[in-house]
């Protein structure tokens, strides 16, 4: 009944000499959230730069039932993945509304007419970008930058979405609005693979969940399950206990 | 020195002023696009001067051969790059739009020679041979570069320029040539005398300039080539490929050379080598632009012009000596007054 | 063993080549000539990654020099040599202090502007004598004989050339080498242990603009004659092939660059036309494209191959102890630290609001908070890489607030850098051994005469104890960039001890660490911290700090969120809803 959208096996990065991910395996089904949370450094942001052809990497990643080796980072983004990282790469000199624009740029080579309510529509979604639209991006707050990001990103009209971090640095209450948005957008048919340090928050808007530790996937489960297991409670829903979920020292374990 | 003097000689830098702008604002969207310091950017100068100069005579220009020479080199590199990929489904296509255009130019040019068509037939020509050996350059000797450093790109670029005055040497031979001027209109205000050559100058130089704003500005293409100057990872990540961008920034840096060495081939004589001077003269606009600031850059090289036409008046000899000497004094303003960041590679 | 016949068989073949014939000695003595300026382009492009086209430019200069001195002033040659040499200095110190402080790009360029300009006015100055140039030059005297004779200027440019391939290579094995080589890791790693990245780089650039000097006042007394050609910006183009061919990283490559040019020059010089039908410098097509293809596939030049073919590189005896001066670490309890009221903005951003903590001596203190919070800026508000708007920053008694970084090393802090910095090519021993800089003072004239050995001596062996004391004894000759990053980090922290600190900073420790490896390092922290060291470490990882450090203190938005024992701020309502978040 649901349809595979992304099917990640065996994922390796390197940095050199070193494993940044090792024998990662994921899914990503059509219409639903799935969160990766784990420990700074544990390789999520490598993950995602990695399935997004940034960094290279050993192993099959299939979108929408395409092998995705060898395919540049503008193809990926013609066929429908789009990665928010987690520095953001706006076009800091240039406009709101021409940020907005670029972010639908594959579509502009197709000849897609549709470019002009989709920027209306991300005017809706927040309107303070529409309020900011002539202003240059590098003076927006950071809450606005991270709405134009996910603005820009909206405007490609992605069918899988990668957010790296989109509550990084935000207040509270921005965050708040910021995932609230993003939990609306599946009703909107865009699938997100989501990385959040933030992890309770994580689980509360996802459906299902990984944890990533040492570039390994440690656990995965439903997010309901994951905020229930006593070890993600230890670890990143609570403070204390005595370590991570599974070190490299203890047996693995996966849900 | 009378005022005749004065705008006598004003007027001798404002065009070749016109010109170093035309240059500048290349060297910088190049940069930018790229990180390439386009050292070999002259040689398009010289290119554009002696094509036309040999279409008139209706000799085979060489850089026709040069662009079907280039056009195989790069053919065999995408051979080599896609099947060692294994995109080989693509080669037909790839293959198609690399090698089909100079064949068609090169039979083009063929056809057209025995004709004489009127000088602006020949200038149309001369662009159509000129322009496509920006983009074979950037993909035969920069695009494999395209993760290195700037050092080695400058290196690189040096290394290409190098090659290209060796194959104007070739083809060319050491003749200098001058083209016809556009018109011999003389106008004469007051005591003035206006040649028609540098009126055309004047309106070719500001109409492309503003042709070039309106594309940077107002189209979606003209910003995406932008944002890759800005943030070349962001471009990506909107799926706007930095090969394509580079490919696109050598098609307009080479179009602008060839047409500078078209307007300015009626004025001076253009030799084999001639355009790396002249190429150089609009890098130090570009440098007092900070490699960044496109008015910057067109005020300094106006400002290269005017320096150059008044000291070949008081210190002829001395004049290519203080044009480039000039470069020292705008570091050092560059140097104090901007905000500098440690570049880390 | 293989090095050492190598280098004999190339004394012999340099001292038998004169016996061939007289344009064997006219090549060799060009190559050797090349070879010099050469080397010094090598340090410059290859190790410390800045260039110049001016090399040929700088020859000229001496050249000229002392052309004129010794025509038109009867000067002795030795003399003008003198001249030469702060003619040269003056030159290459003015063009660094212009353009070394903005981006790489800008020395390259301004010797091409320079050295053009320098060669429209050695041909346009009547008292230069234009392009006619200056004849009859006088030669060289030496031990009361006249150097006329091309065999015995052959050998005495080849000698020259031999000295400053020694003088290079102990150069950049030593204190301020290593610091030149490490300006590739970045120059905020190397200003973090007290030198200046600027004064470095200008070192380097007026080292290579003497040898280029030494070549010109040379091959002036070679020819006896000048004239502007061989001194334009095309030759300048032309030692930088050189070294591309050749090998840009190694000392060696100069040499082997310079003779494949020279020769391939003079062969091509003799085809080419007649296979073209035309005179002309057709090289120059070919140089062109040959560059190109070893930029694109083979960076390390030709020598990149024969090292390749050679055994490695003996490692160099460790003695056992070293007596560095070692500073007194300050009592237990005493103030060391205070950061009151520090405020970094960007723009209208507030990244750091009114900060203010202590950390006395002895303690390891922990700055935590969620990601985004500041620390790192804090982090580097302290070490000086940021100068900050608005607070100060003590250090002991002493405010440290607007100092740079090699200043405030100097005064005894040392840190570590959240991406790993060390030079890859290096052994994790010589990466160590930058820590010392501030520790030794030999300068650049004792380095190249290898006066500084038994500092040197010291510097390793210090080094050496610190990787023993740190547990990383095994890795010490394996090259930094094959280690794993837990062991990088670690030489890391080697590195900061080398320093001999009075306070360790430590951003980010513990990122990408593996369980185990986390452990360790915190059980070295702890040792450390017995040994009377302060430590104040950056980290987001709670669990790494609650039973490591003394107190903590909790960033959130740029502020002070809570401060105190790692058990009190486990049950702080605040931290943990910072921490946590909520929806």
């Amino acid at each position: 009944m649901t349809e595979r959208l992304l099917t990640v096996r065996d994922l390796n990065v390197r940095y050199g000499k070193v494993e940044a991910v090792y024998r990662a395996s994921l899914n990503v089904d059509r219409g639903t959230i799935v969160s990766v949370i784990g420990p700074n450094g544990a390789g999520k942001s490598t993950l995602l730069n990695a399935l997004m052809g940034v960094l290279p990497s050993q192993g099959s990643v299939e979108f929408c039932g395409k092998d995705m080796g060898n395919v540049s980072i503008e193809r990926r983004v013609a066929q429908g993945l789009c990665l928010v990282p987690e520095t953001r790469e706006l076009f800091a000199q240039m406009t709101v509304e021409d940020n907005l624009e670029l972010g639908a740029f594959t579509r502009y080579r197709r000849g897609d007419k549709g470019i002009r309510q989709s920027l209306d529509k991300v005017y809706e979604l927040f309107p303070r970008l529409q309020q900011r639209r002539t202003q240059i991006a590098g003076s927006l707050s950071g809450g606005e930058r991270q709405m134009l990001a996910l603005g820009r990103a909206l405007m490609s009209q992605p069918t899988l979405l990668m957010l790296d971090e989109p509550s990084l640095g935000l207040a509270p209450l921005i965050v708040k609005e910021i995932l609230h948005t993003i939990s609306d957008l599946r009703s909107t048919g865009v699938s997100i693979l989501l990385i959040e340090q933030n992890a309770r928050a994580a689980l509360q808007i996802s459906d299902y969940g990984y944890v990533l530790e040492n570039g390994e996937i440690a656990l995965e489960g439903p997010s309901a399950d994951l905020a229930n297991n006593p070890r993600v409670i230890e670890s990143y829903l609570g403070i204390g206990g005595d370590g991570t979920v599974s070190g490299n020292d203890a047996p693995q374990e996966k849900g | 020195m009378d005022l005749q003097t004065i705008l006598i000689l004003a007027q001798d830098g404002l065009t070749s002023g016109a010109i170093y702008v035309l240059i500048a604002v290349a060297l910088i969207l190049v940069f930018g696009i790229t990180r390439v310091i386009l050292i070999p950017h002259g040689e398009f100068v010289s290119f554009g001067a002696l094509t036309l100069a040999s279409l008139q005579v209706g000799v085979m220009p060489g850089t026709v051969w040069l662009l079907l020479i280039l056009a195989g080199i790069a053919s065999i590199m995408e051979t080599v790059r896609l099947l060692s990929s294994g995109a080989g489904k693509e080669l037909p296509g790839v293959l198609a739009v690399t090698l089909v255009p100079p064949l068609v130019i090169a039979a083009l040019v063929k056809f057209c020679i025995p004709l004489h068509l009127p000088l602006g037939w020949q200038i149309l020509l001369t662009m159509l041979i000129v322009t496509p050996l920006g983009p074979l350059v950037y993909r035969v000797a920069f695009r494999p570069l395209a993760d290195a450093t700037v050092l080695v790109l400058l290196i690189a670029a040096v290394a290409v320029h190098f090659v290209l005055v060796g194959l104007g040497l070739l083809f060319f031979g050491a003749e200098g040539v001058r083209t016809p001027p556009f018109s011999d209109v003389q106008l004469t205000f007051g005591t003035l005398n206006v040649s028609g050559q540098s009126l055309w100058v004047y309106a070719i130089s500001f109409v492309f300039i503003a042709l070039l704003a309106w594309f940077f500005s107002r189209t979606l293409y003209g910003k995406a080539l932008r944002a890759v100057a800005f943030n070349r990872n962001g471009a990506r990540l909107v799926g706007i490929s930095p090969h394509l961008a580079g490919t696109f920034s050598f098609a307009l840096a080479a179009a602008i050379g060839c047409l500078s060495g078209i307007l300015i081939g009626p004025i001076t004589t253009i030799y084999y080598d001639s355009g790396f001077l002249i190429g150089l003269k609009g890098f130090v606009g570009a440098i007092v632009g900070g490699m960044v600031s496109y008015p910057l850059a067109a005020l300094g090289a106006l400002m290269v012009g005017f320096l150059e036409s008044y000291s070949s008046f008081w210190f002829s000899g001395y004049k290519d000596a203080i044009v480039f000497a000039v470069v020292i004094p705008i570091l050092l303003w560059r140097s104090l007054s901007s905000v500098h960041y440690e570049e880390e590679e | 063993m293989i090095r050492r016949v190598g280098f004999i068989l190339f004394l012999t073949l340099l001292a038998i080549v004169p016996l061939f014939s007289p344009y064997y000695i006219t090549m060799g003595s060009y190559i050797g000539l090349y070879s010099i300026v050469a080397l010094g382009l090598v340090l410059l492009t290859g190790v410390a990654g800045l260039t110049s086209f001016g090399q040929a430019a700088f020859m000229g200069v001496a050249a000229y020099t002392t052309a004129i001195l010794t025509v038109n002033y009867d000067w002795s040659p030795w003399l003008s040599l003198i001249i030469a040499l702060a003619l040269t200095i003056a030159i290459a110190f003015i063009l660094g202090a212009i353009t070394l402080r903005m981006g790489g790009h800008y020395l390259p360029l301004a010797t091409i502007a320079w050295g053009i300009s320098l060669y429209f006015l050695f041909g346009t100055i009547p008292a230069l004598g234009g392009s006619t140039g200056i004849p009859d030059i006088t030669a060289l005297q030496l031990f009361g004989m006249e150097l006329r004779d091309e065999k015995v200027f052959y050998y005495l440019i080849w000698v020259v050339c031999l000295v400053a391939l020694w003088v290079s290579t102990n150069l950049l094995d030593s204190r301020e080498g290593r610091a030149i080589r490490a300006l590739k890791g970045g120059v905020s790693m190397v200003e973090s242990f007290g030198a200046s990245g600027l004064r470095l780089k200008n070192i380097i650039f007026i080292y290579s603009a003497v040898l280029a000097c030494l070549a010109g006042w040379l091959y002036a007394h070679m020819m006896l004659f000048v004239n502007p050609s061989p001194f334009g910006l095309g030759q300048g183009i032309e030692f930088l092939f050189m070294i591309v061919i050749g090998g840009p990283f190694s000392l060696w490559g100069a040499i082997a660059g310079s003779t494949v040019i020279t020769l391939l020059k003079t062969v091509l010089q003799g085809i080419l036309p007649k296979l073209i039908g035309q005179t002309g410098n057709f090289e120059i097509i070919v140089f062109g494209i040959m560059i190109v293809v070893v930029l694109q596939w083979m960076r390390g030049g030709i020598w990149s191959l024969v090292e390749r073919l050679l055994p490695p590189k003996p490692n160099k005896p460790i003695n056992d102890s070293s007596n560095l001066p070692q500073r007194i670490q300050p009592a237990r309890g005493e103030p060391l630290l205070k950061v009151d009221t520090v405020t970094k903005a960007y723009g209208g951003l507030l990244a750091v609001k009114k900060m203010s903590f202590e950390l006395f001596a002895g303690e390891i203190v922990g700055l935590i908070g969620p990601n985004g919070a500041g620390k790192s800026t804090m982090f580097n508000l302290i070490s000086g890489e940021l100068p900050r708007t608005a607070g100060n920053i003590y250090f002991g008694s002493e405010n440290i607030s607007g100092m740079r970084p090699p200043q405030i090393a100097r005064r005894g802090l040392s840190r570590t850098f959240q991406h790993v910095r060390l030079i890859p090519g290096m052994t994790a021993l010589e990466n160590v051994m930058i820590g010392t800089y501030l520790r030794t003072n030999d300068g650049i004239l004792a380095a190249g005469l290898r006066l500084n050995q038994a500092a040197e001596a010291q510097v390793r062996a210090e080094a050496a104890r610190q990787l023993r004391r740190v547990g990383l004894e095994e890795s010490m000759f394996v090259p930094a960039g094959n280690l794993s990053l837990g062991k990088q980090r670690i030489v890391e922290i080697a590195r900061a001890l080398c320093a001999d600190p009075v306070l360790l900073l430590l951003d980010e420790p513990a990122a990408g660490l593996r369980h185990l490896e986390k452990q360790e390092l915190a059980r070295l922290l702890s040792d450390l911290r017995g040994e009377g060291l302060s430590v104040l470490v950056v980290e987001h990882d709670m669990e790494f700090l609650m039973n490591l450090v003394d107190r903590i203190v909790v960033m959130e938005f740029g502020e002070k969120l809570a401060e105190g024992l790692p058990k009190e701020i486990r049950s702080n309502p605040a931290v943990l809803e910072a921490y946590l978040g909520g929806v």
